[in-house]
């Protein structure tokens, strides 16, 4: 066995309000055997207290004293499990109105998004928001799980029902992505890790299934481009490497090898990649890599934020970017201010120079204009202080979006998308 | 059967550490003596290799030091060419004329905050590498990898800023600072498989030694002069190994005789409590660690 090969899969799961994905996790989780002995305790002590009769799993991830008071989830968590063949991280974020931006940023993480649909409420505003929020990040995956069948009875026909309603409305957004729908009930335990006979018109997969055989992204990757973003340039002025000249930084899409053309989008000067390196071991070629440090033949002007692109490919250097934006902090966007573009490792100023349009999530349609305010998705133009390579966003390349902060507060106000 | 280490989270901390050495202008790397934070020293030296690691290491000390760990502490230092600031809970202690917890509970835990933001103020810290971990606790599962303290070393969960893609974002206002935590997306045994294939040397204490303990709790509590005994309460000898290593007063051991690395994770893979079912200050109230966090713990 290959010690240096562990699939590792990032999902993101989003609900509303008490459709029971808390209980959900806990019951991956539990199955899965990755509670231990002393947790589980807690656990059933607590389902004591409270005078319940069943394993109360969602008390495995509802954490915060100011939630359990309230019984709700405020923000991302993280929780791990594995299976023999892969490790799962999962980024489960709550899903009132007021939260997008969580579930924006779990998602932007996450190669798989799980939506959960209570099949008693069918779909819900939510759901609408979270379907839209996959199609913005463009996630080649989907998995609609209509949870709490028992209280249906496990009818066929309810959770026929609510995929036609989803089908509808992938096809009015125009995700797409792949969409998995999946019958069934995280209290009972049926449909997440097995099938218990109360579904015996649904073949499966189950949720567990589904989610150690889904492709990774390196597996789905496309024929893209080589778009590598310096981070830290080392130069260790020392005894014994006075000249050492290496330039860490992220190998976001494409391949790259030694002997390898690039050119500084930025500037347009090329050189030849002389070698490359992890912490002093050499490698000849490599694919997609966060930490990356590359040595050239020449003394060229690079830093912190360029990016490099194969030599005989044009730079998309600009000034003028159209963007989808989601707003996620509380504080609006007032018109003529500065803010502060992070892409990447780069960072520039900017403006906001117009609004095209925004989308009405409760019927899924643009409206021209609109505000800039918690939670909105619009798409708008920019004006950049100073030119960045900016690719059209795409989930395979990340490296497209970029975030807006402000300039005296500091906070992250958006996330944008450019447009080709 | 037993994942192996997935080579992304190594690159994704590396990542986590050149981001915070380009944002801050003084970053410190907070050194627990733990396994957590012995793994952080050496993804710190990779991160910047051939360059020293440019920020120094600081040791808030307890004074209720395992021996152990201060020597393993020391030798690293030494072999890696590392800078090392100790601050001593002790000095906070005489300086502000604090009364010490007493009895047979009695723990300087929450004076390491003290010690800790005094600390950071003095140096100028702007940025403190931690090695928590999300898996841990439900209260860490919540925390972003650039996480912001006000002026008064406080986290507030509601507040935090949202982290998308790998874009990290650390600019701060004036009395603010930042923990950042690399590993945040490892699980234990993610730790336990990253030093095994990468034979990263941990103090004595982690594998299976003899020495004086006393029972106390359903917990076994290594015999210390820091540790009040109660009436009734023995010390004996007995093979036993630490499957965290902090404080001597907050930290239980596991009967146990793995002497090996590759006995040590066969008995993590196979046990039942959690890592921090083994820290004493975690069992005292089940939100203790976020009330400590909101306090400023790390």
């Amino acid at each position: 066995m290959d010690i240096f090969k562990m699939d590792l899969l990032r999902i993101a799961t989003s609900g509303s309000v008490d459709d029971g994905k808390s209980t959900l996790i806990g019951r991956l989780l539990y199955e899965t055997k990755q509670i231990p002995e002393d947790k589980l305790q807690a656990i059933e002590s607590a389902s004591f207290k409270r005078g319940l009769d069943f394993l109360d799993l969602s008390l495995l991830t509802d954490g915060l004293i100011a939630e359990r008071a309230q019984g709700i989830t405020i923000d991302v968590a993280h929780i791990y499990f594995h299976t023999p063949e892969r490790k799962f991280i999962i980024a489960d974020t709550p899903g009132h109105v007021e939260y997008t931006r969580n579930m924006v940023t779990g998602a932007s993480t996450a190669q798989a998004s799980i939506i959960l649909i209570d099949a008693r409420k069918g779909i819900l505003e939510q759901t609408k928001r979270h379907l839209f929020i996959a199609h913005l990040l463009q996630l080649s995956r989907v998995i609609v799980a209509v949870n709490k069948m028992d209280l249906v009875d496990y009818e066929e026909e309810v959770f026929r029902n609510i995929q036609s309603e989803f089908e509808r409305m992938i096809e009015r957004i125009g995700f797409q992505g792949k969409v998995h729908f999946l019958p069934m009930s995280a209290l009972k335990g049926e449909g997440v890790t097995q099938f218990l006979g109360y579904q015996k018109w649904f073949e499966g997969p189950s949720l567990l299934d589904l989610l150690t055989e889904l492709p990774l992204m390196e597996e789905e990757d496309k024929e893209e481009s080589f778009r590598f973003q310096v981070q830290h340039v080392i130069r260790p002025k020392s005894s014994t490497h006075p000249d050492f000249r290496g330039f860490a930084g992220s190998l976001h899409t494409g391949e790259t090898r030694v002997g390898q053309r690039i050119s500084n989008a930025r500037s347009g000067q090329s050189s030849t990649i002389k070698s490359m390196e992890k912490w002093g071991k050499a490698i000849n070629s490599s694919k997609k890599d966060l930490a990356l440090t590359l040595i050239l033949e020449d003394e060229i002007d690079l830093r912190r934020g360029d990016i490099l692109l194969h030599e005989n490919e044009v730079a998309s250097t600009r000034k003028q970017v159209k963007a989808e934006l989601c707003w996620l902090n509380g504080a609006s966007h007032q018109a003529g201010s500065t803010y502060i573009l992070q892409q990447g490792t780069a960072r520039t100023k900017c403006k906001i120079k117009s609004i095209n349009k925004s989308i009405d999530l409760l019927n899924l349609e643009w409206k021209a204009g609109g505000e800039l305010e918690s939670n909105s998705i619009s798409e708008i133009e920019l004006q950049l202080a100073s030119p960045l390579h900016m690719d059209p966003y795409s989930s395979v390349n990340k490296l497209g979006a970029f975030i807006l902060i402000h300039p005296q507060s500091m906070l992250t106000l958006a996330v944008g998308f450019p447009k080709g | 059967m037993s994942p192996n280490f997935p080579r992304e989270l190594e690159n994704e901390a590396i990542y986590i550490f050149r981001e915070a050495v380009e944002q801050f202008k003084h970053p410190v790397l907070l050194f627990s003596g733990g396994k957590d934070s012995i793994a952080l020293v050496q993804l710190a030296i990779r991160a910047f290799y051939p360059a020293k690691v440019p920020f120094p290491l600081m040791h808030i000390d307890t004074g209720h030091n395992f021996p152990e760990a201060l020597a393993f502490r020391d030798e690293m230092v030494q072999k890696f060419g590392l800078d090392l600031i100790v601050e001593k809970v002790e000095d906070t202690i005489q300086e502000q004329g604090i009364i010490e917890e007493k009895g047979p509970y009695a723990s300087r835990n929450a004076l390491q905050s003290i010690t800790l933001l005094d600390a950071i103020e003095k140096h100028k810290f702007d940025a403190c590498f931690g090695g928590a971990r999300r898996d841990e606790e439900k209260a860490r599962a919540k925390e972003r990898i650039f996480s912001v303290r006000d002026d008064f070393g406080q986290w507030s969960p509601e507040q935090q800023r949202p982290e998308l893609f790998n874009m990290l974002n650390g600019s701060i206002q004036t009395g603010e600072n930042v923990r950042v935590f690399p590993i945040s997306n490892w699980t234990e045994w993610d730790v336990w498989n990253y030093i095994k294939e990468e034979e990263i040397a941990l103090p004595s204490l982690y594998f299976a030694h003899e020495r004086e303990v006393f029972h106390r709790d359903g917990m076994i509590w290594p015999a210390s002069p820091y540790i009040q005994m109660s009436k009734g309460e023995e010390t004996h000898r007995q093979i036993v190994r630490f499957r965290t290593v902090g404080d001597m007063t907050c930290t239980a051991a596991v009967a146990s005789d793995a002497r090996s690395m590759e006995d040590v994770m066969g008995e993590i893979w196979a046990a039942k409590i959690s890592e921090r079912g083994a820290r004493i200050d975690d069992q005292r109230s089940e939100a203790a660690m976020e009330e400590r966090k909101l306090n400023g713990y790390f």
